[in-house]
């Protein structure tokens, strides 16, 4: 959520909702956060957990490091910046963003020249506080605790996979993240909307609806759920930063079913004359001279193929179990289901409950859906998570 | 700090990255803020809301002995509690932290104008300090919080809450207004994913609400009035006519939704052929479903309305309804025809869109219409119902000859609920649904402390998300039971009975019901129940009521700072 600009269907800005969420949580005296972290073994059953965590080495001093950033100035090793989708660059040693929490600096030992060539250390040099300790090793501390929840959250599919839309090779064909990073005021362009290519600002923008997803001989059949709805955010947003831009959104079936949701299309389509195309994509076409794309499709109103100019196409492409789930699912002893989301121990009524009692789940990690009901699910959760605690913990309130 | 100790203001001024220093020109800012009365210290910090920024603060608060802090950043919407506690943990009373909006207020709107928008912060922190200038310290009373709930409505989202907040130990009171707990689920069939009976889960439900010691059920009951403030609720039940007073803790909405019937829509009434999927549905359960040969399920029925007055929104399950009892149908009778005719099928998420992919491989039909081109019933001559819609995936005008019509049409909020959103003071939307105090950060509260919703109530959704959203309601309403405390507004009404003269305008006016007349006459304001709207303070002809926190000579201090004055 720290990576998107603004959030659907209210357009807050992202980062400042989030921002005061994630510092609320860092400075609650019932939170010990352990960032950078890993759950390596879970023993025990429900109201008598011991968890495993590892502890990764940042290589800095949590508690030296006071974040002023001088470090990152003047260590000479860039990196592709994942926070900017790799459109930015950071340091090797590095604080993922701005408004970071906890705001303390991590060695990147991949591309710190100190780790790979044993040369530099200019961020021990210049840090005011000290804090760099190349000789830091990962420490293991066990925690004991009543429950536990999961909100693990989900991955991109990665759209190179279908050759068709051609991105990776054409420069103009982003996908959705990268877009929001593009458009956020703290991304690599300061918020100015341009094209990879030639650094103009596109004229006309094609979004493409369920890149991945709703695949019914592929990998992930289902609806990520979210799509239809940011992609119309995304392109509210195009028309506030240049009303005159051209902007469609290529879909299947309009899925804005979450409250207030069809309500916000209807005045995208209205009021910002946001072009909707129901449409089957076929591919897309690069004009090697301008970079410059044309997009293919079946017009499903006519069932004629049609091609349409754009100066940038914007994928949306499935959001996907995260990679970590199984193995996060074999530590704890916890079924996934045929796609690789955590399987609820009954998908009816007992939707944040998993096979192990105890052990909770909520957000995108359980089945596609949106903020708002991932929000409240982590309520749920933790009310689930309070009655376990509730019923093992003797001398209970009364 | 005495009133007597001279103001000593610290003001902060927020790049916020580019979104206020792309704009505004902060360290000029800054600079200008130094010469501004009772200013000790400036700065500018990239976020002063990072760790890094608020440790900016409590130094500063200790560094240069400051008695007032001025943040100029974003919105306090947001931020101001973050800024707030960290003036607490410099020793400061957070009362003397005051906020300068220049980023919503400024450098958002005046993006293109860099120069005004400069001088225009610099006005507006001139107003800030102007008033940071006068603020004194206020308290936040405590209150006990009773630890006993009351869940309204006796659905398998209201059970659900009941259930958790009684495995939490608290007392919960749950109030069901008809003679059976169970709300719309005693009509259902089968639940998705259709090898569920509605009537299973719903007795595994109330067995478990019925034989918990922790929960009192009331049925044939409803919410009659309601009075006091989070943690102290006086709610009064009417059972047939008799009443009874309950002291609550705090409160979850668990209304649930009534089904659309389709009056005037589709010929529907005219014919028993023509039904609801939801009696389609009792039909089912209650085995009366006769062999159709032909069955027509339209979609959107009284939903989507892109026009004024319209039912705009999107009902959520109705796709995934239809989906389910067209199989439902084809499994009862394997030679039935089923169509379903759509706009845009919703099977959102993983199972739903799962079930639309069986049901097309069980020959299910799609047909696809446009909302500028509906369907249209009608009876033919020879008597026989027909439905004439344009298929836009073949683009062609077809004739259906179902013998069965069923309509899908939305969840919409009771008509009672109007009376309901009264008597508790929390608000319904445009949608006429129950309205949380945000969208993404509070999506089970309501703006009234101690009063929460989940289920239908609030939107249409599933009976999984219903219960998940039960359960956040039982989170919501468990945390200030199990702290037993709560603090209350600081910023509240306070009036001076020397210049009262009991004309009673305030206690007519007051939205919260937050102002009496004592055995005097003079109007006494309750503290708890008051959110410091004032209105009271406006409108009180003899000027006998002040605001803590935004009293006469604070506001008049910030206009002159604004009006160029000193």
């Amino acid at each position: 959520m720290a990576q998107l600009d603004k959030t659907f269907p209210t357009l807050d800005c992202s980062i400042c909702i989030l921002a005061p969420k994630m510092i609320e949580c860092f400075r609650h005296p019932s939170i010990d956060m352990l960032t950078y972290s890993e759950v390596k073994e879970v023993k025990g059953e429900a109201g008598n957990f011991a968890v495993r965590i590892l502890k990764k080495p940042r290589y800095v001093d949590a508690t030296r490091c006071t974040g002023c950033g001088t470090c990152m100035e003047k260590c000479p090793a860039k990196v592709p910046s994942e926070f900017d989708m790799g459109m930015g660059n950071r340091k090797a040693i590095y604080m993922p963003f701005k408004q970071a929490v906890p705001l303390i600096a991590t060695i990147d030992t991949e591309h710190c020249l100190y780790f790979a060539k044993g040369i530099c250390k200019v961020c021990q040099k210049v840090c005011p506080s000290n804090a760099v300790d190349f000789e830091q090793k990962p420490e293991e501390t066990t925690v004991n605790v009543s429950s536990i929840i999961l909100a693990t959250g989900f991955d991109i599919f990665d759209p190179s996979v279908m050759s068709e839309y051609g991105y990776g090779r054409f420069k103009n064909v982003i996908h959705s993240m990268e877009f929001e990073r593009t458009i956020s005021a703290s991304g690599p362009t300061d918020g100015h909307l341009v094209r990879p290519s030639d650094g103009k600002e596109p004229k006309s923008v094609v979004f493409v609806q369920c890149v991945g997803s709703r695949s019914q001989h592929g990998e992930f059949p289902f609806c990520s759920s979210v799509c239809c709805v940011y992609a119309t955010k995304e392109a509210i947003l195009i028309k506030e930063h240049a009303p005159e831009t051209e902007v469609y959104i290529m879909y299947i079936d309009m899925r804005a079913v979450g409250k207030g949701f069809q309500e916000f299309v209807d005045r995208a389509k209205r009021e910002r004359g946001i072009r909707y195309i129901k449409a089957h994509p076929g591919g897309i076409a690069e004009d090697p001279a301008t970079k410059s794309l044309q997009m293919h499709y079946e017009d499903i109103l006519t069932g004629e193929m049609k091609k349409l100019n754009a100066d940038l196409v914007v994928l949306c492409p499935a959001l996907i179990p995260k990679e970590d789930n199984k193995r996060i699912a074999e530590t704890m002893g916890l079924e996934l289901d045929e796609c690789g989301f955590f399987k609820s121990r009954d998908t009816l009524t007992a939707p944040v409950d998993t096979n192990v009692p105890g052990i909770y789940i909520c957000g995108y990690c359980q089945c596609p859906k949106d903020i708002p009901e991932s929000v409240a699910q982590a309520s749920g959760a933790a009310a689930r998570a309070a009655e376990t605690i509730t019923c093992t913990t003797k001398g209970a309130r009364a | 700090m005495s009133k007597s100790e001279k103001p000593r203001i610290g003001v902060f001024v927020c790049h916020c990255g580019v979104n206020i220093g792309g704009v505004v020109n902060v360290p000029e800012v800054v600079e200008y803020a130094k010469t501004l009365p009772n200013v000790v210290y400036a700065e500018g910090n990239l976020y002063t809301c990072s760790s890094e920024g608020l440790s900016k603060i409590k130094e500063a608060v200790k560094k240069y002995d400051l008695n007032k802090v001025v943040v100029a950043s974003c919105t306090p919407r947001t931020h101001e509690p973050l800024f707030r506690s960290a003036c607490e943990e410099a020793g400061l009373n957070k009362y003397v932290f005051h906020m300068a909006n220049i980023r919503e207020h400024c450098s958002w709107v005046h993006s293109k104008e860099p120069k005004k928008a400069t001088e225009k912060a610099e006005g507006t922190i001139k107003m800030a300090v102007a008033k940071a200038a006068l603020l004194e310290p206020q308290e936040e009373p405590e209150i006990d919080v009773q630890p006993s709930a009351l869940v309204i409505g006796g659905g398998v989202t209201g059970m659900t809450a009941a259930l958790s907040l009684a495995n939490q130990k608290f007392s919960v009171h749950l109030v069901e207004k008809e003679n059976a707990l169970g709300g719309k689920l005693k009509d259902l069939y089968q639940l998705y994913p259709k090898d569920t009976y509605s009537s299973e889960v719903l007795e595994e439900y109330v067995q478990a609400v019925r034989s918990n010691p922790n929960i009192k059920v009331y049925t044939s009951s409803i919410v009659k009035q309601n009075e006091g403030f989070i943690g102290n609720f006086k709610v009064t039940i009417d059972h047939k006519g008799k009443q009874e007073t309950l002291d609550i803790g705090t409160i979850i909405v668990a209304t649930g939704a009534d089904v659309l019937k389709p009056e005037g829509l589709y010929c529907y009434g005219q014919s028993e052929n023509i039904i609801t999927q939801l009696e389609l549905e009792k039909l089912i359960k209650e085995k009366k479903l006769e062999e159709p040969k032909d069955v027509v399920m339209i979609q959107c029925v009284g939903a989507r309305e892109d026009k004024e007055g319209g039912r705009n929104y999107c009902s959520r399950i109705c796709c995934a309804v239809a989906v389910k009892n067209a199989l439902q149908i084809k499994e009862l009778f394997p030679d039935a025809e089923v169509s379903i005719l759509y706009r845009d099928m919703q099977t959102y998420g993983k199972d739903f869109e799962e079930q639309y992919g069986k049901a097309r491989e069980n020959f299910v039909q799609f047909i696809r219409y446009d909302s500028e081109n509906p369907p249209e019933v009608f009876t033919r001559p020879d008597g026989k119902l027909a439905v004439k819609v344009h298929d836009i995936l073949v683009n062609a005008t077809l004739e259906l000859e179902p013998d069965l019509i069923v309509l899908s049409t939305p969840l919409i909020q009771y008509e009672e609920a109007k009376q309901l959103s009264k008597i508790l003071k929390v608000p319904l939307g445009a949608d006429g649904f129950f309205l949380e105090a945000h969208v993404k950060l509070r999506p089970v509260d309501f703006a009234t402390d101690g009063i929460f919703v989940c289920g239908t109530a609030h939107s249409p959704k599933t009976i999984a998300e219903s219960i998940a959203q039960a359960y956040a309601a039982a989170s919501r309403a468990g945390i200030p039971m199990a702290l037993g405390r709560v603090r209350t507004e600081a910023i509240t009404a306070f009036v001076d009975e020397d210049l009262c003269t009991g004309c009673g305008t305030c206690v007519k006016l007051c939205p919260y019901s937050a102002i009496r007349k004592d055995e005097h006459g003079i109007a006494r304001a309750k503290d708890v129940l008051c959110k410091g709207c004032g209105v009271c303070a406006a409108s009180c002809p003899e000027r006998a009521i002040n605001m803590r926190h935004f009293s006469d000579a604070q506001v008049l201090a910030e206009a002159t700072a604004a009006l160029g004055g000193k």
